[in-house]
């Protein structure tokens, strides 16, 4: 590099003519920082600018920019929801970028000499295309609790309610002091025990006209005698609500009703159904008092749906769609480090007896070491900045599907808090520098 | 050449540095800007407001009246839900819309203390003076300058239900909270559990404690709370509390139980009311609600109705509303000639025929309006005995205005927990104090 400007006169020397070639050197160093110049101003103003900036106003007030010191990082570690945002952080990366390679693992092992494995590849990969907002979008759709649209839940649906779907009546419930009170099981019993000879009216409410079953008719009293027990369940609502607790005109029976009647000492001694007026006659019942109860079978709400964007759920449920957007990342990048794995290796393995686990284990794994850290690094990087699938969330549960970067951006620009924005900001960054640098490490190792 | 190198990336850091500290000046825009009042038409503006879709073609015609009557160019930009992230970013970078139209007086607010806005001129004042009843131009009001002229006006204290429902259990709109109570049990008991909340938008909820509010504490309590000069651990808001908690502390009365309400957005909770069969019988929120069963839902006209919120106590008919006030960010003479020309009922006029509109312009014939029940509500907004601004659009963005934070987040876990008003008084307490 030390060349002078005596170096450079043509014709001279054995090694004129490579010296003719070579501009002198201190002119090449201006003509590359030329060259550097546009991308250095484009850095400098677009990342390195805003990046001294933030950290500069995270030392300012909000809004006049006066200094006022360690002020906003004060006001930032009493904010309880930045402290909830941080906590999910700290589950998404403790989680995702785990979950994500294992499934890419699995994924490149499994595909790898599958006839049909680039097909395969190109389904998991897909989700990549799409934006995190999108992928947002769809499973909130997918999320939806009611089993008759929410695609989860009406699988579930079909496994569950195989073992017995919704009662009669769902919705069904009592008044309050009327004649019968409902157990927490959802049956509906009478309070007063009757005798053999008489007629229970058990009363139901929260029924709407439209769920009244087609064949069912006016509501009225069977006619009993010696040994049987009447009992009626009718809708009991009138327009303005009648009197509660009498069958009236106008109120409908409930078919389809399944009664049970219980004797002193709690054991069901005989049950039924109801029929088109609401009546059903039990016959052959011996002794007495006994309760009347319409089963709790009759209120079974089936299943319901799981709530998976409700408060409690919603963080490990927003972590599933962002595995299902970036398995497929890693099932590629994988899956060319295991291309890329020397067979001779796997040969003299399978050549020294070991069966497919232990060559797996104990060959494959430790190969694939690196390609598997580059994977695992990547998504803690991309996993520390998730913002926009956050905003799947309903808004009730937005406080505990928080993380840091929806945080700073709620705090900066909706709240107008700049100051503490930028002290969340400056945060990010303290948290993603470590692992560049063993990124940047890694890279320079690779080259040397 | 190492130290050459090094030299330059030193000079190269110490620049931005230099650069950084140096250019954090808010800037306004220029302050300079003298008046055109010579007759000719003064230069295009750029007008900002949240409306798109239909409300933007009813606010682009009166903005076309506006520029048949003096000659002014307008644009017209959406601004995206968050008003205050788009206006703040765009002030930052020194490019403000001329005119924007602000949904939240707490925003009027933050904005006029920080510089960003330009006082009313004397057109203007006269305009309001004229046409406007003095609580509409105090509101529009910081420290005692006008800033803002209230275009839109929004009546929160209307309580929306299926009339079909309401046959079918027998019961008539209460006026009462406890005929509303009473009323709630019936319809429960007829089949359709009686109102759909939308949990799911915190903002929803504030509306909800601020009717009751207003109602059993008063006027002077209402707006003592709203300047935070009494806490929230006061014990009228625990009351109002505890009368919020008689409704939905029982899951009956809502659709889909408080899990559900929690997760059902505004939008979604009005569908519900009007769906076939229907999910909920009534949905309390604004006028607004009006648009959007006209245009999400299939309820024909005659299909709904509304009620005023029931009283709570003997207070008298209180009216909590809202509105959209349109304020000056630049100098430019064609935005006070907007805002003059926004305060006069031939503006309202245009938008007001065409529906899905209310205007607190007391010289507007209320004959303009399209419908019996925008006359009504209009009506309610501009006779109300007791007529107060919603109280969360009045606090501060981070407390009352953001999703996840402060009054929408406390109102949510309350809804949670309905039986606990003395924590959520505490919370709220503890988050307004941050924010004042």
């Amino acid at each position: 590099m030390a060349s002078t400007a005596a170096d450079v006169r043509p014709g001279v020397g054995p090694r004129a003519k490579m010296e003719i070639q070579r501009p002198p050197g201190a002119a090449k160093r201006w003509l590359a920082l030329l060259f550097l110049l546009p991308a250095l101003f484009l850095l400098g103003a677009i990342v390195v600018y805003p990046t001294i900036d933030t950290i500069a106003q995270s030392f300012q007030h909000d809004t006049s920019r006066a200094w006022v010191g360690l002020a906003n990082y004060e006001r930032a570690a009493q904010a309880d929801t930045i402290i909830t945002a941080l906590k999910n952080n700290a589950v998404w990366v403790l989680s995702a970028p785990a979950i994500i390679t294992s499934l890419g693992l699995m994924f490149a092992i499994l595909t790898e000499r599958v006839k049909y494995s680039t097909a395969i590849k190109i389904i998991v990969f897909m989700p990549m295309a799409i934006s995190f907002l999108a992928t947002g979008v769809i499973w909130r759709l997918m999320y939806e609790p009611s089993p008759s649209q929410g695609l989860i839940n009406a699988a579930i649906a079909k496994v569950v309610d195989v073992t017995g779907g919704a009662g009669a009546y769902p919705t069904a419930t009592v008044l309050p002091d009327g004649a019968a009170t409902q157990e927490p099981s959802g049956a509906v019993t009478l309070n007063e025990p009757i005798q053999a000879g008489e007629t229970a009216l058990l009363g139901l409410t929260a029924i709407g006209e439209t769920d009244v079953p087609e064949d069912a008719v006016q509501a009225s009293q069977p006619e009993v005698s010696g040994n049987s027990l009447g009992i009626v369940v009718w809708r009991d609502f009138k327009p303005g609500g009648g009197e509660p607790g009498v069958v009236e005109e106008g109120e409908l029976g409930l078919p389809g009703a399944q009664v049970e009647v219980l004797d002193s000492s709690g054991a069901v001694v005989a049950s039924g159904t109801t029929e088109a007026d609401g009546s059903v006659v039990l016959d052959d019942l011996e002794g007495g008092p006994f309760t009347p109860r319409v089963a709790a079978a009759t209120f079974s709400q089936g299943f319901t749906g799981i709530r998976w964007l409700a408060a409690d759920l919603v963080t490990p449920a927003i972590i599933a769609a962002f595995c299902w957007m970036w398995g497929g990342f890693a099932l590629v990048v994988i899956g060319a480090g295991l291309a890329a794995l020397p067979r001779d290796v796997l040969e003299a393995a399978r050549v020294d007896g070991a069966n497919e686990w232990q060559t797996f284990r104990y060959v494959t794994l430790p190969l694939l070491g690196p390609v598997l850290g580059v994977v695992f690094v990547t998504m803690v990087i991309n996993v520390l900045k998730i913002f926009d699938i956050i905003f799947m969330a309903p808004g009730a549960s937005q406080d505990e599907a928080n993380v840091i970067a929806v945080e700073m951006v709620r705090t900066a620009f909706t709240s107008r808090q700049y100051g503490v924005g930028s002290v969340i900001a400056v945060l990010i960054f303290a948290l993603v520098i470590p692992i560049m640098f063993l990124n940047i490490r890694r890279f320079r190792r690779q080259e040397t | 050449m190492h130290h050459k190198r090094r030299l330059w990336a030193l000079l190269f850091a110490l620049m931005l540095v230099l650069a950084a500290c140096g250019g954090g000046e808010v800037d306004t825009g220029d302050d300079d800007g003298g008046d055109d009042d010579a007759g000719q038409a003064s230069g295009p503006i750029d007008v900002a407001a949240v409306w798109t879709g239909g409300e933007q073609e009813n606010f682009e015609a009166v903005l076309d009246a506006f520029t048949e009557e003096t000659g002014v160019e307008t644009t017209y930009r959406p601004t995206g839900d968050d008003v205050g992230a788009f206006l703040g970013t765009q002030i930052e970078g020194g490019s403000p819309p001329d005119v924007a139209m602000l949904p939240q007086a707490g925003l009027l607010r933050d904005l006029a203390g920080e510089g960003s806005l330009t006082p009313a001129g004397e057109d203007v004042q006269a305009a309001m003076a004229e046409h406007f009843s003095p609580d509409w131009t105090e509101l529009g009001s910081v420290d005692g300058e006008l800033y803002g002229v209230y275009f839109k006006a929004a009546n929160k204290s209307t309580w929306w239900y299926n009339t079909a429902v309401f046959e079918q259990a027998g019961v008539e709109p209460p006026t009462t909270w406890d005929e509303m109570l009473e009323a709630a049990g019936t319809v429960n008991a007829s089949g359709t559990p009686f109102v759909s909340i939308g949990g799911g938008d915190g903002w929803t909820l504030t509306d909800w404690f601020e009717n009751i509010y207003i109602q059993t504490a008063g006027p002077e309590m209402y707006d003592q709370l709203a300047t935070h000069e009494i806490p929230w651990t006061d014990e009228s808001v625990i009351e109002a509390l505890e009368v919020f908690a008689q409704l939905v502390g029982d899951e009956a009365n809502i659709a889909g139980g408080t899990a559900g309400a929690l997760q059902t957005d505004f939008p979604t909770s009005v569908q519900q009311v009007f769906a076939n069969p229907p999910e909920a019988a009534t949905v309390y929120e604004g006028d607004f609600v009006a648009g959007v069963i006209t245009g999400e839902t299939n309820a024909a006209e005659g299909d709904y109705d509304f009620f005023n919120f029931p009283q709570v106590g003997d207070a008298g008919a209180a009216v909590v509303g809202g509105g959209d006030v349109a304020v000056a960010l630049s100098d430019e003479p064609g935005a006070q000639e907007l805002l003059a020309f926004l305060a006069t009922p031939e503006a309202a006029e245009v938008w007001a025929s065409a529906g899905g509109f209310t205007s607190p312009n007391q010289s507007l014939d209320t004959s303009v309006y399209p419908d019996d029940l925008t006359r009504r509500s209009a009506e309610a907004v501009a006779g109300a005995d007791t007529f107060r601004f919603d109280l969360s659009d009045l606090q501060p963005a981070q407390f009352g205005g953001t999703v996840g934070k402060g009054l929408f987040l406390r109102f949510q876990d309350f809804l949670q927990n309905p039986d606990d008003p003395q924590a959520a008084a505490q919370a709220l307490e503890r988050d307004a104090k941050r924010a004042f």
